[in-house]
């Protein structure tokens, strides 16, 4: 009897220790399972999970971004984009990187992935400068800057795709690793790591929490608000840039148009990771889960051919307010417990 | 006696099994001034919702004029005639004084439309009143926080108030905006109406009430006269405690200043300061609000940078234009408002606390040194005994005075020569207050340069070597704390 | 008394995006001759219509200290579910039907968004999202929405219909003026009496001041945020149905992706994001700006896709200049108590 209530009460705590996570995983649990019941064979396929793998990161890269400034308090919308400003110049750059006989030079695809990444951390210095120093709220601030970069991208264009790229830079950022780890899923993985680490481990972490929490305070406390604000804003940048780069390949073009439901998209699996809208709290375990969750959720819809497509928004949006209304029931509780206190 | 304007009999309030209030009972007079004295959570707040109806009792009953409820609605208790003047005076800041004043009244009358002449007529008969003078067209922003008060003080005599409570009036008050408050007390007393006044400032509570009562921990410890009250008293029912007598006398002083301050301007804040601060010592600096005692703070951390004037550290000249700055000349700042420039509420008590040290903590690249990191920070906490069971917990779990010692803990885990501390207990217990005047002497005699802005001027008398006196941003006197007795030295105030 | 109005004046974002307004109209003007030119003046009023009508609502709820991005979305699922409904009916009556029905569909749905936010006191950005999220999926996913080419013949006639056509002397183009613009105007002197005349309006403005005063002052705060959401929905829903008129189709997600720029209009017009100030003109003059120069760059000579750039120049330039503004006042409102209190 009392070993029961024990187990209960442990996996209370569990629970209990972080909600965000446990409920993400409660979710991701739940939809394994339901596959496992209704679709075991074709969800449950190397393919499936080789496609899965290679569908996230376009949009995944583009959420850490936005995490990082929300942490900070603010929000970037301009991420979409950037990341298509992005494609396109390095579409352009790469297109030149050919010689007369309509080869790819040998460092034309690592001189564009450069290129683009160098892209996106101005777009998001300018970001970062707007918001900091000439302190535009930053929901209006990268409003802003997303029709300017997009407008861009379409004086580029002069409104059309760039297409015709030199297929080797396709070829291998979508390339397969050892067969079964697609490039893609790398370049998140890295960017996942580094963004935790940076998180957890170095002192950067602590400020952009803190600064999130209380301006003021952080001022008077002796960090460089400015500074790092433009960083964070700049890292957001390259977490764009990388998700346009991506899209470039996945896409072997570049449109000032594509990508364009992912800026709610991103908002909403970052709020589903348990990040506060108004900053200082937020983890990436809580982001990567909201993830892919939401992948395996929208992958495993395809499976279902009577159910169409467009019913994805529908549940994603229902899983934001579920998990809402959720949040503000547990808050309510925990406030009330320390009014008392 | 007459029949009391409010009766709280045997009143008890538990939140998810946490008792705030365990059985209180008070009551008040017409035209009486009555103070409610606590530490902050004593339960007094609680125990002013459920006069106003905000939160229902457990137990107990309310009586207003004679007749008694179980539980009352806000409306009931404002047709009652209760009126609460909450600190943040429940005003919007974006719209007319006209506006702030009238929608109450319109409000009650259950108007739809608006019609400006009786908008203006309502506002007009409110600030009529008190007297006020005041600009019915202006946005309430950009009134000073003294008419702020007499807006919403007005506004709460618009509805027959025969109570009004005032929480914590005075804190956002410069001292002649006080004593023009209380003249106005005074005046509503003479019509009848009663104040119950919330406070822990013991010279108000001398200066205004007539009687008192003391909550501490959720029970009425004692109701009386107030002309029988002293300090020891009081700080003993507020408390449970009693405290011994620490006045500070400078030991350890080294020779050499290590802050020496030179006809320091700031355009409009102060002109021509010049001091001089050496280690071991307590330098008090104290004046109106608005005399530049918090901007001549601000410019020493290098968050207001001074116009003309020389500031020397360690005798070397240094320019102050930054926080970063101050921190390199080894200065720190304890701001005036802990929960809004000093806190990060949310966030851990062990980020709290080495917030300004990050540096010291990580290697290259800001990688922390985890063992560095854990070691900085139970010490603290154990040297400033912060009362936590584990300093993962958000900052929001402590009292206000462990708040307090978190604050000093940030600073303190650098390495400083000058701390400046701009009103270092405001709104803390005394028993904590107690505690952070012993450490902050403590610090002065291992050889820490010491600046205390305040205008609690027994702490400065207590705790200072020297005092300076600013007015108008001007120093206008140097005293000695031995020679010289509060009344004296708040006449120089003035 | 002239310098004080005229010093008023100049301290208001909707001055400065007026004369904006002026030089850009002078500049075609001189650029193409085109611009004072009846067709053209009476195209722009005909392309305000929509979005002037979106503005009203979501410049209410920034008034109310709120965000609302779900109007577009909430407004194409009404209006596809009434046009499905009416053209499967083969419905061949006047608008009056189309417009209760919309009406009662967008008052359902913001409904919805008032029963979070204003019962539940959830934060507006993030519900709206969730809500725009589900409203699209409905739409797409369980009704299956496809574009519907034939709308009722009454909507057709309605969206045909003009108050008078102006006619440009030299070119001979002719431009009609919906009768839909008495449906903005009405919207906007309703609003306006709201806004100016009622304590409902009020209340608005002193929730977005500070919620927790207003609910002590007696303002029954739920109940107005909810109206508010069921207000914008109806508002939004009505946008959405002269849309669909005028076009004469119904496109279910061309409306999709507008929220932006309305709220971009709106808080150029000198309304403050974090809500409790703004007026109706400014919100007005606000979406006019965005609407010019969506539609009259190509008189300029500028190629179309340039407005993408102009309008995100437009943004970063109008929030910059006020937010400077804004922390320039801070400091000087500072100085001068700092000063007074010196004196």
């Amino acid at each position: 009897m009392s070993g029961k209530t024990d187990k209960a009460s442990f996996l209370k705590k569990l629970y209990s220790r972080d909600v965000h996570i446990s409920r993400l995983l409660i979710m991701l649990a739940a939809v394994l399972i339901v596959m496992l019941l209704l679709k075991p064979e074709k969800f449950y396929s190397i393919a499936n999970f080789k496609t899965m793998a290679a569908q996230f990161p376009e949009f995944g890269i583009m959420a850490l971004g936005i995490m990082l400034c929300m942490i900070t308090g603010g929000i970037d919308l301009s991420v979409v984009g950037v990341a298509n400003f992005t494609a396109i110049s390095s579409g352009v750059v790469l297109k030149s990187m050919v010689d007369s006989n309509g080869n790819l030079l040998g460092y034309g695809i690592m001189a564009t992935l450069l290129f683009g990444i160098m892209i996106g951390a101005a777009t998001g210095f300018i970001n970062g400068l707007l918001v900091s120093k000439i302190q535009i709220p930053p929901i209006l601030a990268t409003l802003g800057s997303y029709e300017l970069f997009t407008g861009i991208g379409i004086i580029l264009t002069k409104g059309k795709a760039i297409a015709d790229l030199p297929l080797e830079y396709s070829e291998l950022i979508t390339a397969k690793l050892l067969g079964a780890i697609p490039v893609q899923l790398i370049i998140f993985v890295l960017m996942a790591c580094l963004i935790a680490f940076l998180l957890a481990r170095t002192t950067y972490g602590t400020r952009i929490y803190m600064l999130g929490t209380n301006i003021t305070a952080a001022r008077f406390s002796g960090l460089k608000t400015g500074s790092l604000l433009i960083r964070t804003y700049a890292l957001s940048g390259i977490c764009a840039a990388l998700g346009g780069l991506v899209m470039l390949a996945n896409y072997n073009s570049a449109r000032a148009d594509y990508g364009t439901v992912y800026t709610l998209q991103c908002v909403l699996i970052v709020v589903l990771g348990g990040v506060n809208p108004n900053g200082g709290h937020g983890r990436i375990s809580g982001v990567v889960l909201a993830i892919l969750v939401l992948q395996m959720l929208s992958s495993g819809l395809n499976f279902f051919p009577q159910i169409s497509n467009f019913y994805k928004s529908l549940i994603w949006g229902s899983v934001l307010l579920i998990v809402m209304v959720m949040n503000y029931s547990t808050e309510n509780k925990s406030a009330k417990r320390v009014k008392a206190a | 006696m007459a029949q009391s304007v409010l009766k709280v009999v045997d009143i008890k309030k538990s939140f998810a099994g946490v008792e705030a209030l365990k059985g209180v009972s008070l009551e008040i007079a017409p035209g009486e001034i009555h103070c409610l004295a606590g530490e902050n959570g004593c339960g007094k707040s609680t125990l002013i919702k459920i006069i106003s109806g905000v939160y229902t009792a457990d137990a107990g009953y309310i009586e207003f004029g004679g007749r008694s409820y179980q539980k009352i609605t806000p409306i009931e208790a404002i047709m009652n005639g209760i009126q609460v003047i909450y600190q943040d005076f429940s005003i919007f800041p974006n719209l007319s004084v006209m506006e702030n004043l009238a929608f109450n009244t319109e409000l009650a009358d259950k108007r739809v439309l608006v019609n400006r002449k009786r908008f203006r007529k309502i506002a007009e008969e409110a600030i009529a009143k008190i007297d006020f003078k005041v600009d019915l067209d202006a946005k309430v922003k950009d009134l000073s926080v003294a008419d702020k008060q007499l807006v919403a003080i007005s506004r709460a005599l618009m509805f027959n108030a025969k109570l009004i409570i005032m929480d914590e009036p005075t804190t956002a008050l410069t001292k002649k905006e006080v004593s023009a408050l209380f003249k106005i007390i005074l005046a509503l007393k003479e019509q009848g109406i009663s104040i119950l006044f919330v406070s822990h400032k013991l010279n108000e509570v001398f200066e205004i009430s007539e009687r008192f009562t003391i909550i501490r921990s959720g029970e009425k410890i004692i109701t009386g006269n107030t002309s029988d009250l002293d300090d020891k008293k009081f700080s003993y029912y507020m408390t449970g405690r009693e405290f011994e007598d620490l006045s500070f006398t400078a030991k350890n002083v080294e020779e050499e200043p290590v802050l020496e301050v030179e006809d320091l301007s700031l355009g409009g804040c102060y002109e021509n300061v010049s001091f001089s601060l050496r280690k071991g010592e307590i330098l008090g600096i104290t004046g109106l609000l608005g005399s530049g005692r918090t901007e001549l703070a601000l410019s020493l951390f290098g968050l207001k940078k001074a116009d003309s004037g020389n500031i020397r550290i360690n005798g070397k000249e240094v320019v102050l234009d930054s926080v970063a700055a101050a921190m390199e000349n080894k200065i720190g700042y304890v701001p005036e408002d802990r929960l809004t420039e000093g806190l990060f509420l949310s966030r851990s008590i062990g980020e709290n606390i080495i917030i300004s040290d990050l540096n010291s903590l990580s290697g290259r690249a800001g990688v922390y040194d985890f063992k560095k990191k854990k070691s900085a920070i139970n010490k603290w906490v154990k040297e400033l005994a912060i009362a936590t069971p584990d300093p993962d917990n958000a900052c929001s779990t402590l009292s206000g005075g462990n708040q307090q010692r978190v604050v000093l803990a940030k600073w303190l885990a650098r390495d400083l020569d000058v701390l400046i501390l701009n009103g270092p207990t405001m709104g803390v217990d005394i028993g904590s207050k107690h505690d952070i005047h012993k450490i902050l002497q403590s610090l002065a005699e291992k050889g820490l340069g010491i600046i205390i802005i305040s205008d609690d001027l027994p702490e400065i008398l207590q705790n200072c070597s020297h005092i300076l006196i600013m007015k108008d941003g001007r120093v206008t006197a140097r005293l000695d704390p031995k020679k010289i007795r509060e009344k004296e030295l708040s006449e120089y105030m003035m | 008394m002239v310098s004080k109005t005229l010093k008023k004046l100049t301290q208001r974002n909707e001055f400065y995006i007026f004369i904006v307004i002026m030089l850009l109209s002078v500049v075609i003007e001189i650029r193409s001759g085109q611009f004072f030119t009846p067709n053209n003046l009476v195209d722009i009023a005909s392309a305000l219509i929509v979005p002037g009508m979106f503005a009203i609502g979501a410049f209410m709820v920034i008034v109310s200290g709120g965000i609302d991005v779900s109007f577009p979305a909430l407004a194409s699922l009404s209006v596809y579910t009434a046009t499905r409904i009416l053209t499967d009916a083969n419905y061949k009556g006047g608008m009056l039907l189309p417009i209760l029905m919309v009406v009662a569909f967008g008052a359902l749905l913001g409904a919805l968004n008032g029963f979070f936010i204003a019962y539940l006191k959830l934060p507006t950005l993030i519900i709206t999202l969730g809500t725009s999220s589900v409203f699209k999926g409905i739409m797409q996913g369980v009704l299956n929405s496809t574009q519907i080419a034939t709308i009722p013949i009454g909507m057709k006639q309605f969206g045909l219909g003009a108050l008078f056509v102006a006619e440009n002397q030299s070119s001979g183009l002719t431009s009609r003026m919906p009768t839909a613009m008495i449906m903005l105007l009405a919207v906007l002197f309703i609003a306006y009496i709201v806004l100016r005349y009622t304590m409902y309006g009020r209340g608005l403005y002193a929730i977005g001041g500070n919620e927790t005063s207003a609910y002590r002052a007696g303002f029954n705060v739920r109940a107005i945020k909810f109206m508010l959401y069921v207000s914008v929905g109806i508002v939004s829903s009505l946008a959405g149905l002269i849309r669909v008129c005028m076009m004469g189709q119904c496109h279910p997600t061309n409306m999709l992706g507008m929220e932006m720029m309305i709220i971009a209009g709106i808080v150029l017009g000198g309304t403050s994001i974090s809500g409790g100030a703004g007026s109706l003109t400014g919100c007005m003059i606000g979406t006019i700006l965005i609407v010019m120069v969506q539609n009259s760059l190509i008189l300029l000579g500028v190629p179309t896709f340039w407005q993408g750039f102009f309008l995100g120049m437009l943004i970063i330039l109008g929030t910059g200049i006020s937010a400077m503004q804004v922390s320039r006042a801070g400091s000087r409102a500072f100085k001068k108590t700092a000063g007074e209190a010196a004196k």
